[in-house]
């Protein structure tokens, strides 16, 4: 059936996509702001693999790392027996992005923890309210 | 938060095992030609046995053995090997970052001078992450008391 | 879980599957990711830069624009948690 085939082919984006909807709904329905801060983590890394698995090619690839004998000179190199290095490269730089924002945003919970004494999301609106009330 | 020590068993194995963790930390860093690896890798498993000492011992005897200025120096020291190598590949009148200049002062041919431009900026990156990662340990987790006596954490 | 949740998440997931029918194969080796730039990166990587791992090369050589980048996000990001948290008894 056409329908199973598109489905069976194309099984990575459907993994990802079940990932990211997690991370999704943490970030949007839950109260606590560490668990926002977690859901956050984790859409970013679904999008990360996504990424990565674009890169794979079919027919027994190997990783890009060039294999020869000490000595030799380059044999000429069949580009259809490594796997594509570059969106790799572009996610090493994702993942440090990911670490940066990751500690700022514990960095500011901490502050918020001091000036408000909690971290549920609905108590410190009710707080916000009432001091813009006064 | 972190308690203020754990047992003989935990302090012993941890202080034996950190220098083999940095020995490899540095063994990722320099085989990042041959194998996985690199700067950025090589710079976490780095800031990740300073991270195994706090976790072993309280944060006052990390402190003492890797201050708050050092960590700092470090810091930016991995940003000016970066764009050092590049200003001086500029000085020597290729574009910046072109290290195939680099072969007028060391006597190689230009592709194995790629190779030590490739080198040193890895080198550059692994100071700079190792020093951000346990800084941002540090801070978070003593929340930014420094240099006070008393509680250590 | 709450009912607009539950309809946001449904309309999202359609609309990120819809986008899925136009994509590549997984594993395709004639993919547009597969066929501009980077059959040239592996078959140059190695007579022009001695390294045989391509990954940093074109890490550290033909994206170092990219790393330098990355190097300051990180350097950043360590500042402004010392600034955020640091006090001044």
């Amino acid at each position: 059936m056409e329908i199973m085939d598109f489905i069976i082919s194309k099984y990575n984006y459907w993994i990802y996509i079940i990932l990211m909807m997690i991370g999704f709904y943490a970030m949007i329905a839950k109260n606590n702001l560490v668990k926002k801060v977690v859901g956050m983590n984790i859409f970013q890394t679904a999008i990360i693999l996504f990424f990565v698995s674009t890169a794979s090619k079919k027919g027994g690839a190997t990783i890009p790392i060039i294999q020869y004998g000490h000595g030799e000179a380059a044999d000429i190199i069949n580009t259809a027996q490594y796997i594509n290095p570059l969106p790799h490269v572009l996610m090493l730089t994702a993942i440090v992005v990911m670490v940066s924002t990751f500690g700022v945003a514990i960095a500011l919970l901490i502050i918020i923890y001091r000036k408000y004494n909690t971290l549920e999301e609905d108590e410190i609106l009710n707080i916000l309210k009432m001091e813009d009330g006064k | 938060m972190i308690k203020d020590s754990e047992g003989v068993i935990i302090k012993t194995v941890c202080r034996l095992i950190t220098p083999i963790i940095q020995l490899y930390a540095l063994y990722v860093i320099a085989h990042g030609h041959y194998s996985p690896g690199g700067g950025f890798q090589g710079g976490c498993i780095l800031a990740a046995s300073f991270i195994l000492m706090v976790l072993a011992y309280d944060i006052k005897e990390v402190k003492k053995r890797m201050s708050e200025k050092l960590n700092t120096v470090l810091c930016s020291l991995g940003v000016i090997i970066f764009a050092g190598i590049g200003l001086l590949c500029l000085i020597l009148g290729a574009n910046y970052l072109d290290y195939g200049i680099l072969h007028k002062i060391l006597p190689v041919d230009p592709a194995h001078a790629r190779s030590l431009g490739i080198l040193g900026v890895e080198i550059g990156v692994g100071f700079t992450v190792m020093a951000v990662m346990v800084s941002i340990f540090l801070n978070i987790a003593s929340g930014g008391k420094h240099e006070e006596e008393g509680e250590a954490s | 879980m709450r009912f607009f949740t539950l309809i946001t998440l449904i309309m999202t997931t359609a609309l990120l599957a819809y986008a899925t029918v136009d994509m590549p194969d997984f594993g395709d080796p004639s993919s547009p990711a597969s066929t501009h730039v980077s059959p040239v990166y592996i078959q140059e990587a190695y007579e022009k830069t001695a390294t045989p791992n391509i990954v940093t090369a074109v890490l550290a050589d033909y994206r170092s624009y990219d790393t330098l980048g990355e190097t300051t996000v990180i350097f950043t990001a360590g500042v402004a948690c010392m600034m955020l948290l640091r006090r001044k008894k």
